[in-house]
């Protein structure tokens, strides 16, 4: 069995009386993907920002269950969400850099932890932009807008922002739902690269995106975790009625 | 052919309304081109050189206004000085940490539109209360300046406020997601991106801050200064008040009132350089800021 760096432990999420998520139990293993699929509205984006408590900033939210990182659970008492986001990155699904340069982009998650080594904040974005597969495209106009670039180079330098603080997981909501089919690769490609490093958590609508780009995957539907397994197997022989009908197109 | 004949008739009506619409824009055109040009016509003749740099003489029926327009400047900045932080620091916490729907929060909006429905001389007589008067600052510069601030602040928050709240969610989430808190990833993402609007409400202030006469008739304006002020406690003259006073006070007034014109037309040019200078600024913020 893999090293298991996540344990989602009977997750439920309310949003004022609505009930979003119903005792999600999942294991996310260490430097792999693991896919999210779903139809929508099944809670895919919930489970995924309940990670990193992003869910937190939302009026109504409700959250019972556990979910252990390091021996710990994010939703102790007392746990400062901020230092879990410091830990657990997350890309979003249209590409949202500041209006700033590039360079900013990826400096800023540096700045705010205070560094303040000019040539230590250089290394590190260059480092960033050279894993988010985005250096050679930007090197020369790094101090130019960030909005100059395409929406697949927007989200690479996204991705670059996020890993510039070196987190341990990094979250990925549909990362490629606004980009054209090339860029979709290229994202792709750089997803399967940062394993190495990363351990990732990839929700996404795009079936066939799970299947190139994760090493396991999750099956959500309304709410409830109905199959999770290696990619391969959930593919080509679902355990479930309810997988293989959505696999195979009867709804969604 | 009923529909033929329908459809004749709602181009008809939509014709009728754009009409209606053309009117009204040339209406507004032209009484805005007949104030500038009756203005304009009776004060251009006594601007020059002497008018813009030298003082009053001879019981103001001769001279120029340039104590005037320094007092003016002077008021403006020191409004902005009282209206910028206070500003932008409450409407922050109202768009940013209140929650929105306790109802204090809903009286305190409500409070702040109805402080800028307050006719400008209110906010002069609270000025001599308070400022003159009561924290004994005098007929000056500072209590004037607080005056206009403190007028131009519903302005200023409704704009800041607006500003903020067309900082897109996604620039939020993606620094709170790095980790940042919420100050941090105000400071460093939401005010840096509503700069243009911030710097709008400024302009709108400005224009109205130049142009007040009744806030400041108690507060800071007299008609006649010896010299420019020496410091803050010192009265001003001022442009909208040297009108006032060139067209109600004096004995001759076949020489003050073109005078007064020439004054206005030196006010209005004020401001719109004023406003040229925050609009440049604005448009430099927004290049880089296009989302």
């Amino acid at each position: 069995m893999e090293e298991i760096k996540l344990r989602i432990k009977d997750l439920s999420v309310f949003f004022g009386k609505k009930q979003v998520l119903h005792q999600v139990n999942l294991n996310i293993p260490a430097n792999k993907v693991t896919a999210i699929i779903g139809p929508s509205g099944c809670g895919k984006s919930t489970l995924l920002r309940s990670i990193n408590r992003m869910n937190d900033f939302f009026e109504d939210v409700r959250i019972e269950g556990e979910i252990i990182f390091d021996g710990n659970n994010i939703y102790a008492e007392g746990v400062d969400p901020v230092t879990v986001r410091r830990r657990i990155g997350m890309v979003f699904q249209t590409p949202n850099p500041f209006p700033k340069s590039i360079f900013e982009n990826v400096a800023y998650g540096l700045r705010i932890q205070g560094w303040k080594n000019k040539k230590a904040i250089e290394e590190q974005v260059v480092k960033s932009l050279q894993a988010a597969a985005l250096w050679d495209e930007v090197k020369d106009r790094l101090h130019s807008s960030a909005f100059d670039l395409s929406g697949g180079q927007q989200q690479r330098l996204c991705i670059a922002r996020a890993i510039a603080v070196e987190p341990e997981i990094l979250l990925m909501d549909e990362p490629a739902s606004a980009l054209d089919p090339i860029a979709t690769a290229r994202v792709e490609e750089l997803i399967r690269s940062l394993i190495k490093k990363y351990t990732i958590v990839l929700v996404t609508h795009n079936m066939q995106e799970a299947a190139r780009a994760s090493d396991y995957t999750a099956f959500l539907l309304l709410g409830k975790l109905i199959e999770f397994g290696p990619t391969n197997q959930i593919f080509t022989n679902p355990q479930k009625k309810e997988t293989e009908d959505y696999l195979t197109g009867r709804f969604g | 052919m009923i529909e033929e004949n329908n459809l004749k008739r709602r181009y008809l009506v939509q014709n009728i309304w754009f009409t209606i619409f053309w009117l009204s824009m040339i209406l507004i055109a032209v009484v805005l081109g007949s104030i500038l040009y009756f203005i304009f016509s009776r004060g251009v003749k006594v601007i020059n050189w002497e008018f813009l740099t030298a003082a009053p003489r001879r019981g103001m029926t001769e001279g120029g206004i340039f104590p005037a327009i320094v007092g003016t400047l002077y008021l403006v900045l020191g409004s902005i000085v009282v209206s910028l932080p206070l500003g932008v620091f409450s409407a922050i916490y109202l768009t940013e940490y209140a929650s929105p729907r306790h109802p204090a929060l809903r009286a305190i909006r409500t409070a702040i539109h109805c402080l800028a429905g307050v006719p400008s001389v209110v906010f002069g007589l609270f000025g001599l209360a308070v400022f003159v008067k009561i924290f004994g600052f005098g007929v000056s510069v500072l209590s004037g300046s607080l005056t206009l601030g403190i007028m131009s602040l519903p302005v200023v928050i409704t704009s800041v406020e607006e500003a903020l709240k067309a900082v897109p969610l996604s620039f939020r989430e993606a620094s709170l997601a790095l980790g940042a808190n919420k100050w941090t990833t105000i400071w460093r993402v939401v005010l840096p991106s509503s700069l243009p609007g911030i710097l709008t409400g400024l302009i709108l202030s400005i224009g109205r801050v130049a142009g007040e006469t009744a806030p400041i008739m108690f507060t800071a304006a007299v008609f006649y200064t010896r010299g420019l002020p020496q410091s803050p406690f010192d009265p001003v003259m001022a442009l909208p008040y040297h009108i006032y006073g060139l067209i109600t006070e004096g004995t001759r007034p076949d020489k003050q009132i073109p005078l007064a014109y020439g004054t206005a037309v030196v006010l209005i040019l004020l401001v719109i350089a004023v406003d040229f200078i925050a609009i440049y600024w604005r448009g430099r913020a927004r290049r880089s800021r296009k989302w």
